[in-house]
């Protein structure tokens, strides 16, 4: 068990630790908050795995706007704490863990080979990163923008208390 | 180096958690919390597929996965909102109007 | 192997050290300041055997221990978990934001080459503004977890003109890396230490004798970015004229009202190490960082020929020494600030970061990407 194998089954219990608080905790704000330690965790991934622009956009964009929504609309409706059915959780439980063994019986048994192709120091910096984005993926691109303004008027749209006139 | 595999299965047990969040969560913010956490799980594959195949079109994925995130949760906190502003609850079992 | 790894901790050490050091002057320098700009004395009561030491020892013994004696209080209806989480959360990300900002040039002592600067890393600059994002969460838990009308008023305040002023201080900067080409700041530093001569175009060779001595520094090439910048970091550090969330006078504290001993001196500490994380950003990014002018690797090179050179740990020792005392220029400005201007309603901040800030900082790319296609 060398260093790098002993960081990823650390960093992975707590990452699957995270994301079971996540589900299972009543509280819903100490949800949020364990969703935020599974994508800072996730974002560790990201830089382990040679790819520091995605990770540093996912603790800004994801991390650090998107879950800061989520705080502001949980705080914003107060809701109060409900009561979980031990059925519905059974049941879910197990279609659940089906769902994981499917997965990773699909995803594991392609025959490729074991060693990751050698990439350059370039590899997932912001300049290649900006070279495929403004390059090959220019279309997409500017059509994510176009989404995210007509998220915007949807939101302020769908948000906005009814005026009584 | 870690092998493939190893990423590929963390993320499907991820996958599996946040689908046990959906199904089984009464909060509908919870629910939409567990689909991004399983928005998070499709893309640690992608950055490890990207990695381990020596492409950038993993990460340029990733990106448009974390704006396509961004976007649906917007739109669906704010339909969440105007959910709550009409039934005072956030319990999915109980917006049952359209069923059958 | 393990010099390299003593080497990186030696330097992360430094900084943390540094930087909690200077939080802690900062705050002396605020209360003396303070009493000097109104005419009054400042606190100057504790004394070790009868020495005050110009406050010192009240600012930097007396109260520290003093916060950390007293009761540690968690509202008997907030969340305990959340209530011990947040100044942690404020703390951690003021501090670890200093990670990236350069000190120096590289040096070389002993046959290795020390980068002066804890981490280079090659998204540079994005690391300080998502440390900045996750500070966001410092004051949104912090204030729900005190179950307190006021403390959330105020962190939803807060959280909001943080956020706000993140777009602000992320588009005020895109004139700044579109300039120097890079994201990594020691690259951008180093970027700094050409003279504006070597940056003219030929179209404009008339202004040469002008302002071609100048060094090619960020307030230079980019004043209006400078302001803009200068602003939002004040803005997101919530001090005076930004600091209606935690408005003493209107809102009781704020989203700290119901904190108190040793994690609202964390709070405390991670305000003023903010404002060092900005001083240094400001430093580095407008101000050539450690670079002072015409000092180059081996000794000064003035414009006008002649020179004087200088053994290399003489070199290195002065660029330390001009990043500390732009800094501290820089965090002295905003101690300055802070005691001479009222403070801004928040509507009007809302406004300010939203509707003149935002439009300014795009035309601010604008004009700089015209600039630079017509220099070409």
């Amino acid at each position: 068990m060398d260093a790098s194998n002993l960081v990823f089954f650390t960093l992975a219990t707590l990452l699957v630790i995270s994301s079971l608080l996540v589900v299972l905790l009543r509280n819903v704000v100490h949800c949020a908050m364990a969703l935020v330690a599974a994508l800072l965790i996730i974002s560790i991934f990201y830089v382990i795995l040679q790819a520091p622009m995605v990770g540093v956009l996912q603790v800004l964009v994801y991390a650090g706007a998107i879950m800061v929504l989520f705080l502001f609309v949980i705080m914003f409706l107060n809701p109060a704490p409900q009561q979980q059915s031990g059925v519905w959780l059974g049941f879910s439980g197990l279609l659940a863990l089906l769902l994981g063994g499917v997965l990773t019986t699909l995803l594991t048994k392609a025959e490729r080979a074991a060693d990751p192709v050698a990439s350059t120091v370039l590899f997932g910096s912001p300049e290649m990163l900006a070279k495929s984005l403004f390059g090959d993926f220019v279309l997409p691109f500017e059509i994510a923008s176009v989404l995210l303004l007509v998220a915007i008027v949807g939101a302020v749209v769908l948000a906005k208390r009814e005026r009584r006139s | 180096m870690v092998p493939l595999n190893h990423y590929l299965i963390l993320s499907a047990i991820v996958f599996a958690i946040g689908v046990l969040g959906v199904l089984a969560r009464r909060n509908l913010i919870v629910v939409l919390m567990s689909i991004e956490l399983m928005l998070n799980a499709v893309n640690l594959t992608f950055i490890a597929f990207s990695r381990f195949l020596g492409s950038m079109e993993g990460q340029v994925a990733v990106f448009f996965v974390m704006a396509v995130a961004a976007a649906e949760a917007v739109i669906g906190l704010a339909i969440i909102i105007s959910v709550f502003r009409h039934r005072q609850s956030l319990d999915p079992q109980e917006m049952q109007l359209l069923k059958w | 192997m393990i010099v390299d790894f003593a080497i990186i901790a030696a330097k992360a050490f430094l900084v943390l050290f540094m930087v909690l050091n200077l939080a802690g002057i900062l705050g002396w320098i605020e209360r003396k300041g303070s009493a000097l700009i109104q005419d009054r004395i400042g606190a100057n009561r504790a004394s070790i055997f009868g020495f005050a030491g110009l406050g010192l020892v009240n600012t930097l013994i007396a109260d520290p221990l003093k916060f950390l004696t007293k009761e540690d209080f968690i509202p008997p209806a907030g969340d305990k978990f959340l209530h011990t989480l947040a100044p942690c959360m404020a703390l951690f990300t003021a501090l670890v934001a200093f990670a990236v900002i350069p000190f120096g040039d590289v040096i070389n002592i002993g046959g290795h080459a020390i980068n002066l600067q804890v981490a280079n890393l090659n998204v540079g600059i994005l690391y300080v503004f998502a440390m900045g994002s996750l500070g966001v969460y410092g004051i949104v838990i912090g204030a729900w977890a005190s179950n307190n009308k006021f403390s959330l008023l105020g962190g939803v305040r807060g959280s909001a003109q943080m956020i706000s002023y993140e777009i602000a201080m992320g588009l005020s900067v895109m004139g700044i890396l579109m300039v120097y080409g890079t994201l990594e700041l020691q690259e951008i530093a180093r970027g700094q230490g050409t003279l504006i001569r070597d940056l003219l175009p030929q179209s404009l060779g008339f202004l040469q004798p002008v302002i071609g001595w100048l060094p090619a520094w960020g307030i230079f090439l980019q004043p209006l970015a400078f302001l803009l910048f200068f602003t939002a970091a004040v803005a997101e550090t919530k001090r005076i004229p930004f600091d209606l969330p935690e408005g003493e006078s209107e809102l009781v504290a704020g989203y700290h009202v119901e904190y108190s001993g040793g994690k609202f001196l964390m709070f405390f500490a991670g305000e003023f190490a903010e404002i060092v994380t900005a001083a240094g950003l400001v430093t580095t990014l407008f101000f050539g960082g450690w670079q002072v002018p015409y000092l180059l690797r081996d000794g000064f090179h003035f414009p006008w020929g002649s020179q004087w050179l200088l053994p290399h740990l003489a070199v290195v020792g002065l660029q330390v020494g001009a990043f500390t005392v732009k800094v501290l220029f820089f965090c002295w400005l905003q101690i300055l600030l802070r005691w001479s201007v009222p403070r801004f309603r928040y509507d009007q901040v809302m406004r300010l970061g939203w509707k003149m800030m935002l439009p300014l900082a795009l035309v601010n790319v604008m004009i700089t990407a015209f600039v630079i296609l017509a220099a070409q």
